[in-house]
């Protein structure tokens, strides 16, 4: 029971979110504006972390969080002023703490000297403030309420006490509510024993709780406290003993007097006990517990060893028994203190692969509902109409299901929102700017992974808005801005996408610098014309992180295309709005899940595939005249006045029985996120579905030009295409109608068995 | 019939931990975050056991011993206090507030036990 590690892991997870909820708390505060709720937040947090880990025995992190906490409480109390440099230390604490957290979770020891520098860092600020001069500084006065003398003494040692006065006034409460002699129990039997210990019984090193402690283990115990013999406060001496008990005992029968009498071995000549015994009346124990006969001699007022004397022996087995049981009442106390169970959280805390595992299986309900869909599609609708509409409402429900359970994997971006003020006091102190974040949406839910993956992006983004796009505050100041920068980040729901948008009021994007340094790296032809909108898009290109822009803050060898790509591969696009003199709006649009698609199902030859509906712009049929063969045999087509590349998809995957011309078939526009367009030629388009996201991946392997798989209504598998994918392959040649088959696409005659089988084994595992 | 126990603390840590000890000991424990909810928690139901930590967010434990002893069917409700460390000032708070004792945290869980039982049986 005294095992307390099993909650090593709620205080590790705790102390997290408090560490959170201390730096959110501490980045907020600056001299001049302390909310004192805030800081006593702050203070709380640091205290939990602390009691926390004394549990534990995280002795070195108890030690430095007290340091930590005894600042926090000069703060509190005002002693201690709110300084800049005060802030810093408390952040650097908040650091440290986390850190002595992450050595106690894995269990090592933090190096030596780990905490030496903070440690010493919140002393002087203590230091500095015993020393201040004012002596306005008031110290509350010692409680008033040790002036008034406890009437009784107080039952004490180091852990723990009791106040004398309130447990004696607790027993004097219970002497009037005496024990109420109801009709015992069936099958029980009711002791009473009065026990009259003698003054003296404490010098000899007896304690009376433990004996009353001891009768309540033999079955169910009231105890009452009588304190009619206790003296006033002056005459009291403290060695002895001016109590004495009656104990209303409800027990088994196999407890007999015997056992009872055990319980005052060692101090019988030091005190009175009577004890006496009373059984239930005959009736009940001839009806309701017929066991009890073999003791019933146990008849009222028994003063006599019960004659059970030899079965109590045996009987040892039961109270010995007891604290084997504390596992039980967990569980069952669980079930009976429901009523309560919504008082503390609405929330439960829930492994994460169980979560998954349960979108996995809904997943493959939805296509199991899809499959089954399909098969009574044919049906005479007449003769099925109930089987129908029951599988219409089948449909319905496993729809709400799906997004049921996905939005238990959903969460508020704040998580990720949360870290952004800490980086930009870090970038604000780093280049020397005045900064002011503020964010709004922070309650936009999205799926964990999502979530998880903005980190990275945001924080390079935001202080790439700060260090390239804020101006210094003098040159703000010249061209008639505030001093202090805005950045603001923020997120919304839009058309079943989150979009997290960052804004700032800097200068904005240097077009012509950003195009001669395009120019210079080779990624634009000189001379070339492009729309501002172009030119803005040329800082994701890969490669285009310049010398300029490396300073210790942003250039970290990561530009604009990795940020892009981490967007991408979450089936993000990102795109930036910007003006000059005025600032720029980067916008990141991505899924609410990454597990269900909302598709476009189409059809090449005999193979399906899915594009994502978010790069769908339209589709057309082209006439003959729009249609354009260029020299190395790439087609072009004119689509609202834009030439757009085509694409054949049989080509490129060598699918055969397609159709090859696009005025026969179709052209799907699509867009990838960059914004760049292309004319996907296909024979059909069979339809716009949900589908359910399979990694090809841990399936099968990466193909290029393929996102994900997928399992349609008919049980096959259908690939999920990537347009960005499509059109690097379509610019190396791939769709050439005598060019090689793309090495790295499976050979097609083999996908629709492999679907088939795959389906099988899907059903069987 | 099992006693009922509340326990009152900001930690989700200490409270799992005062309730997990508790219920071992056979006693039904109810959970409450803060003052404000304990005080709700008190109203829903009988409880024999107040164990209240003193910092807390909304209303502070002390607040609460005061609120509790201000209802008279609670006046001798044994009301236990969690300290973090043996603080004399904040006993004698406690003391004034009208805490029938206190435990200093971390506490073991034997201790807490034998001093539940003994000012709540």
């Amino acid at each position: 029971m005294d095992d307390l590690s099993r909650f090593k892991q709620t205080y590790f997870d705790e102390s997290a979110e408090l560490l959170a909820v201390a730096e959110a708390g501490l980045l907020r505060l600056a001299p001049g504006d302390v909310d004192m709720d805030e800081v006593n937040a702050i203070f709380r947090a640091v205290h939990s972390i602390k009691g926390g880990g004394g549990a534990f025995g995280f002795n070195e992190l108890v030690a430095f969080a007290h340091e930590f906490e005894t600042v926090m409480d000069g703060v509190r109390n005002a002693t201690i002023p709110v300084t800049t440099a005060l802030v810093d230390t408390l952040i650097r604490a908040n650091d440290v703490l986390a850190q002595m957290l992450a050595y106690a979770g894995e269990g090592t020891d933090a190096p030596p000297g780990t905490t030496d520098g903070t440690v010493a860092a919140l002393r002087r600020h203590l230091d500095a403030a015993a020393h201040a001069p004012e002596e306005a500084v008031h110290t509350p006065a010692p409680a008033p309420a040790s002036a008034i003398p406890p009437a009784f003494p107080d039952d004490e040692d180091d852990e723990a006490g009791i106040f004398g006065d309130a447990l004696a006034a607790i027993a004097a409460a219970r002497d009037e509510g005496a024990p109420a002699a109801g009709p015992v129990p069936p099958g029980k039997i009711r002791w009473t024993v009065v026990f009259r210990p003698k003054a003296e019984l404490l010098l000899s090193g007896n304690e009376p709780t433990f004996m009353l402690r001891a009768l309540r283990r033999l079955g169910e115990a009231e105890i009452a406290c009588h304190l009619d013999r206790l003296p006033a406060l002056r005459d009291l001496d403290a060695e002895l003993l001016h109590l004495h008990w009656t104990v209303t005992l409800i027990a088994d029968p196999e407890v007999g007097r015997e056992r009872i009498d055990d319980v005052f071995e060692f101090v019988a000549d030091d005190c009175d006990i009577r004890i006496t015994a009373e059984a239930p009346l005959p009736a009940v124990i001839e009806t309701a517990a017929p066991p009890a006969a073999e003791t019933a001699p146990a008849l009222p007022a028994l003063t006599q060893p019960a004659p059970a004397a030899a079965p109590a022996e045996a009987a040892a087995q039961p109270p010995a028994a007891k604290p084997a049981e504390p596992a039980k009442p967990r569980a069952a106390g669980n079930g009976s203190g429901g009523e309560h169970a919504g008082l503390t959280s609405h929330t439960i805390r829930v492994d994460l692969d169980k979560i998954d595992r349960l979108v996995n299986m809904v997943g493959e309900m939805v296509i199991t509902q899809a499959m089954v869909a399909e098969h009574v599609r044919d049906l005479p609708p007449g003769q099925f109409q109930e089987l129908l509409e029951g599988l219409e409402q089948l449909a319905q429900h496993t729809r709400e299901l799906r997004e049921n359970v996905m939005s238990i994997r959903a969460q508020p971006v704040s998580s990720v929102f949360s870290r952004m003020p800490r980086l930009v006091r870090e970038c604000a102190g780093l280049t020397g700017k005045e900064v002011a974040l503020v964010t709004s949406g922070e309650n936009t839910e999205v799926d964990k992974t999502v979530v998880e993956n903005l980190v990275d992006p945001l924080t390079h983004m935001i202080r790439n808005s700060i260090d390239h796009g804020l101006e210094s505050p003098d040159e703000r100041e010249r061209v008639g801005k505030p001093r202090t920068g805005t950045v603001h980040l923020s997120a919304q729901h839009r058309s079943g996408r989150i979009v997290i948008e960052i804004t700032d009021d800097g200068r904005g994007i240097n077009r012509a610098k950003v195009l001669s340094k395009a120019i210079e790296k080779g990624l634009v032809a000189p001379g070339a014309a492009l729309s501002d909108e172009e030119v803005d898009n040329l800082i994701f290109l890969p490669g285009f992180s310049t010398a300029d822009q490396v300073s210790n803050l942003s250039g970290r060898g990561v530009g604009m295309d990795v940020v892009r790509r981490n967007i991408s591969s979450l089936g993000g696009r990102i795109g930036v709005y910007s003006t000059p003199g005025e600032g720029s709006r980067f916008t990141l649009s991505l899924p609410l899940t990454l597990a269900v698609l909302d598709g476009m199902v189409i059809s090449v030859g005999e193979e399906r595939f899915v594009l994502p509906l978010t790069n769908i712009v339209e589709s057309l049929r082209p006439k003959p005249e729009d249609l354009h063969g260029l020299v190395n045999k790439c087609d072009v087509m004119m689509a609202r006045g834009e030439y757009v590349r085509l694409v054949h998809l049989h080509r490129l995957f060598g699918i055969p029985k397609a159709i090859d011309d696009a005025t026969k078939g179709l052209v799907v526009l699509v867009e990838t996120e960059d914004g760049s367009r292309l004319g996907l030629v296909v024979d059909e388009i069979l339809g716009q579905q949900q589908v359910v996201i399979k990694s090809l991946e841990s399936n099968f392997r990466r193909l290029e030009g393929v996102a994900a798989a997928t399992i349609l209504g008919d049980g096959r598998v259908a690939l999920i295409l990537d347009v960005a994918g499509l059109r690097e392959m379509s610019r190396h040649g791939g769709d050439n109608p005598g060019g090689p088959r793309p090495a790295s696409f499976p050979a097609t005659p083999s996908l629709p068995a492999s679907a088939g089988h795959d389906t099988r084994q899907r059903q069987t595992a | 019939m099992k006693k009922k126990v509340l326990t009152v603390d900001d930690s989700r840590t200490m409270r799992d931990m005062v309730t997990f000890t508790l219920k071992g000991a056979g006693y039904d424990v109810v959970e409450a975050a803060d003052g404000q909810q304990a005080m709700t928690a008190m109203a829903a139901g009988k409880v024999d056991l107040v164990i209240t930590d003193l910092n807390m967010p909304v209303m502070d434990g002390l607040t609460l011993i005061r609120k509790l002893r201000a209802i008279p069917a609670h006046r001798t409700l044994p009301i236990l206090m969690l300290t973090t460390e043996a603080d004399e000032k904040k006993k004698a708070e406690g003391r004034a507030a009208g805490a029938t004792g206190w435990i200093v945290k971390p506490f073991n869980p034997d201790k807490l036990v034998s001093v539940v039982q003994k000012v709540c049986g």
